[in-house]
């Protein structure tokens, strides 16, 4: 199937991606290969036919969260190497325990499967419509919640970044 | 362009857990605090992922509803980490954690 072979190649992208984010000496290198990630990730969104999600993920993360990084990167001028990486046996000890959390979370996950309840080609959950009338309906406190939540966010932001000291 | 048919659950669940596990090694071999937040993000991401692949089999939008709700926190979190972040480098001229050692007494 093609599906298959866009899956494969869009999972194959945002693992090699994901992990030039760590390799990459440079911070700059790592927020552009955390682009690269996130553009992998909206595809695989498209792929689910989660169509709403795959626009806001591109734009929330693309747009907004990858241009704060790089403002960060850029405005303080961060862009060097690491001054003093940590020991290699710490490094190796976390790849090691990383590694060993990803075999037991990939034994767990084997083999399990789930039944399909219905034919997922007329599946529209992901269209705008249906989730804006779920997000409206049922989840409308939430929004609000979250509203709220920005506004703090962006109350502390400026805050924090004011000038003279508080 | 569906997914669904050929593509067995496992294997999304396979592919999130390997990104979140590169987030996790992220987190602990890194000093820097930019590449650190970024590590997060990656296992932010490959959790909304997860969610929205469940939400698609199941037919259920409450999972694809949830995936906004966690973008939304995690765009506030990224800034208020960044602003954090500018604000330690104001203090301490390094975004280093070993140097963050100053908030113990």
């Amino acid at each position: 199937m093609f599906s298959n072979y866009i899956f494969y190649f869009l999972s194959a992208l945002a693992l090699y991606s994901a992990v030039m984010v760590l390799l990459s000496k440079k911070p700059i290198h790592s927020v552009l290969y955390l682009t690269l990630t996130f553009f992998a990730i909206g595809g695989h969104y498209i792929l689910l036919n989660a169509q709403f999600l795959a626009i806001v993920h591109i734009i929330v993360y693309a747009g907004a969260i990858m241009v704060l990084f790089l403002f960060t990167v850029m405005l303080l001028n961060l862009n060097k190497d690491e001054r003093s990486p940590k020991p290699i046996w710490v490094k190796a000890a976390a790849i090691i325990a990383g590694v060993m959390l990803g075999l037991v979370l990939i034994a767990v996950f084997r083999g399990y499967d789930l039944h399909l309840e219905q034919h997922p080609m007329e599946s529209q959950i992901g269209l705008v419509k249906e989730l804006g009338r779920v997000l409206y309906k049922d989840y409308m406190l939430p929004f609000e919640v979250s509203s709220i939540l920005f506004l703090t966010a962006m109350v502390g932001a400026v805050l924090l970044g004011k000038k003279e000291q508080l | 362009m569906n997914a669904l048919n050929s593509i067995p659950i496992s294997y999304y669940l396979m592919f999130c857990s390997m990104l979140f596990c590169i987030g996790v090694i992220g987190v602990l071999i890194k000093r820097n605090a930019l590449v650190i937040l970024m590590s997060v993000e990656l296992m932010i991401n490959s959790i909304n992922l997860l969610l929205a692949a469940f939400s698609a089999y199941s037919n259920d939008p409450a999972g694809q509803i949830f995936v906004f709700f966690i973008m939304v926190v995690a765009a506030a979190e990224v800034a208020i980490g960044l602003a954090i972040i500018v604000l330690i480098y104001k203090t301490t001229h390094s975004i280093d954690i070993d140097v963050l050692n100053k908030l113990k007494w």
